[in-house]
């Protein structure tokens, strides 16, 4: 008996809602065994995991919170994946952003000033994420470098640039010494969406963007024109477009969806600069993209679900002692899951009798 | 011994385990397959490596721990990207991400445990040679094999007739497959064959290099050992080459730290990286043409 796969020639629409959720269910089914194997009751680990964060008004706000980077970023990678333009330095894009918008909060501090800084804070962060992404976006379409690479070894610089920035001249001079940047006015500060809770208007910047993109992709000429650059390349140069204004342009808005998400971070719930300023959501927006099927409402699903695992992480580590390495064990395995049921989309596997030769 | 002799030795040691890493991801990448997932594979192996030396005692039992756990996460990926024809770029990143969280798990009551960095073959009278003395004589075992890796890599890709038939799937595996080849087996092997090596490197790290465990040690090294193969245009002593360069940028950064020329020291730590990039420009800009196997990352499924 041999086991092969088979191309497949439909490709039935239930199948594409039930892999993602299928790859999230075989994902819990690992974390009870790789719960039982550390010695923990596996159902109340999950528990803590996946369901307490969903208890109560202020752990839904907080879900919040940690959803609104991965939706911006991920929202972004999808434009880039679906062009097959590998952006996996989104991380240092957050930082760059990060840093391009807190030098105008830090510029102004100690001055009375209006609600501009914040608006324009965001913008700062945008540019700056937009343009450390078109780093690796213009070395492909300009020497052929290969993106992958490029746009990852970006993030170790980013993140280096950061440390010296806030153990050296953005240090707070009243710190204690401490690597960190004053905290930023209210003026500098995201808005807070509800009078308690962490919840801001950053959450509604991300819902907001991901539904613009989603129109982009579906109903407008530049969706149709990433998609096909990188479903058909050879058909989209006939159509006349440009496959490297492709590949600068998904850069630019996922570097600038990054960026703006790094400021958020640091303007919302952070409130100052500091050496980390991400748990890398930079590399888990990358698995929020492939679950969200590569669609921008679809990522916001996802970004939800991811959310939920790092407070769980958060959480059981807490209640459980269980080490925040879960997390990340967790999200590689999803990612996993994600990739293998996502092959029965393409092909169905068919058992064969032996005797026949291949 | 003097300042320029032990900088050579040091560039040896930062050398090495880019070079076993980049050596393996070359048959890897030679037979069509794109695994992105050395770092990941990298840290497991130092982490697996460190935890068994300390529990039984003995180096060669890390060592060969960390090897087998670079093959354990190799076959999950060539379960994925071969059985199930998965999307390699997404799963070597997965397999990173996992390698990362794995890594932190096994390692987690190992932080803070020392033990003796491996010891050195001394070759008697010879490695009391000036100045090439101790650095050809009086290594440790990994550097050795390093070296019989790279002569035994360059033999069998380019003087046997299974290295012949590697590289033709990685060139064509349609046309291969034809001729009657195994093409999945084929890239299984050569799959497991790069994982061994990552485990390696990382097992040299944590148990030599660095003679403790401490959590992301890798630090983007097993990256460096991709782009050390795409500066290397897919042949073997130019990832030789490679290794050794950016184990010399390394080095002097460190030196350069140490010495505190007034140069921030994280312009410093990022030379390696910002090194990596400028060489990837000059490699890609003055090459005509793609010198990467024809098949390289797209996903085979045989059809009968």
């Amino acid at each position: 008996m041999r086991i092969v796969l088979e191309r497949r020639d439909d490709r039935p629409r239930w199948l594409s809602f039930a892999s993602p959720l299928a790859a999230v269910v075989l994902t819990m089914i690992a974390g009870a065994i790789l719960f039982a194997l550390m010695g923990r009751n596996p159902v109340a680990a999950l528990k803590v995991f996946f369901i307490d964060p969903l208890s109560d008004g202020w752990a839904l706000q907080e879900l919040a919170v940690k959803a609104t980077p991965l939706i911006l970023i991920s929202v972004g990678l999808t434009l880039c994946y679906r062009s097959n333009n590998w952006n996996i330095g989104a991380e240092g894009q957050l930082v760059m952003g990060a840093i391009f918008g807190s030098w105008l909060a830090l510029a102004t501090h100690g001055t009375p000033n209006g609600p501009w800084v914040i608006a324009a804070m965001l913008a700062l962060g945008a540019l700056g994420g937009m343009l450390w992404a078109l780093i690796p976006a213009l070395l492909k379409t300009r020497f052929g470098v290969n993106e992958i690479l490029a746009s990852l070894m970006l993030v170790y610089v980013a993140e280096l640039t950061l440390d010296y920035l806030v153990r050296g001249r953005w240090r707070d001079p009243k710190g204690f010494n401490f690597p960190q940047s004053v905290n930023f006015e209210p003026e500098a500060t995201m808005p807070l969406l509800a009078e308690s809770g962490r919840l801001h208007v950053g959450f509604l910047i991300a819902i907001a963007v991901a539904l613009t993109a989603a129109f982009v992709m579906a109903r407008m000429i530049k969706g149709f024109e990433i998609r096909l650059v990188g479903e058909a390349p050879r058909a989209a140069r006939f159509a006349g477009f440009d496959d490297r204004r492709t590949t600068l342009l998904v850069f630019a808005v996922s570097g600038a969806l990054a960026g703006l998400a790094g400021i958020i971070e640091v303007s919302g719930p952070i409130g100052q600069l500091q050496p980390s300023i991400s748990p890398g959501y930079g590399f888990t927006a990358i698995i929020v993209a492939f679950l969200g099927r590569l669609n921008p409402i679809g990522a916001l699903v996802a970004a939800l679900f991811l959310a939920l695992t790092f407070i769980g992480g958060e959480n059981a580590q807490i209640a459980m002692r269980i080490p925040l390495d879960v997390t990340r064990v967790f999200q590689g395995l999803l990612l996993f899951f994600v990739l293998g049921c996502d092959a029965f989309l393409l092909y169905r596997l068919r058992i064969l009798a032996t005797g026949r030769t291949a | 011994m003097g300042l320029f002799e032990a900088i050579l030795l040091t560039v040896v040691t930062a050398a090495t385990p880019l070079l076993i890493a980049a050596l393996g991801e070359l048959v890897v990448e030679r037979s069509g397959v794109l695994n992105l997932g050395v770092e990941g594979m990298m840290i497991v192996g130092a982490a697996t490596g460190f935890a068994v030396a300390i529990l039984t005692g003995s180096a060669l039992l890390g060592v060969l721990a960390a090897v087998a756990a670079g093959m354990a996460m190799a076959a999950l990926f060539a379960g994925l990207t071969l059985g199930l024809a998965a999307n390699q770029v997404a799963t070597g990143l997965a397999l990173t991400i996992l390698g990362l969280g794995l890594s932190g798990l096994i390692g987690r009551d190992f932080i803070g445990a020392r033990r003796d960095p491996m010891a050195k073959i001394v070759v008697p009278y010879l490695s009391d040679i000036p100045v090439i003395g101790k650095l050809v004589f009086a290594q440790d075992p990994i550097v050795y094999a390093s070296v019989a890796l790279l002569a035994g890599v360059w033999w069998f890709l380019f003087r046997s007739r299974a290295g012949l038939v590697l590289r033709a799937v990685g060139e064509s595996h349609a046309s291969a497959h034809a001729l009657g080849y195994s093409v999945l087996k084929i890239r299984f092997l050569a799959v497991l064959f790069g994982g061994g090596c990552a485990g390696l490197a990382g097992a040299y790290l944590s148990l030599a290099y660095t003679p403790f465990w401490s959590p992301g040690m890798t630090a983007g090294r097993g990256w460096i050992a991709l782009a050390i193969v795409v500066f290397a245009s897919w042949l073997p002593l130019r990832v030789a080459i490679g290794a050794y360069l950016f184990g010399g940028v390394t080095v002097l950064q460190l030196h350069a730290q140490a010495q505190g020329l007034g140069i921030p020291s994280q312009l410093m730590s990022a030379l390696p990286y910002l090194a990596t990039i400028l060489v990837l420009v000059l490699i890609s800009a003055g090459r005509r043409g793609s010198q990467a196997p024809a098949s390289l990352g797209t996903p085979f499924v045989p059809d009968r």
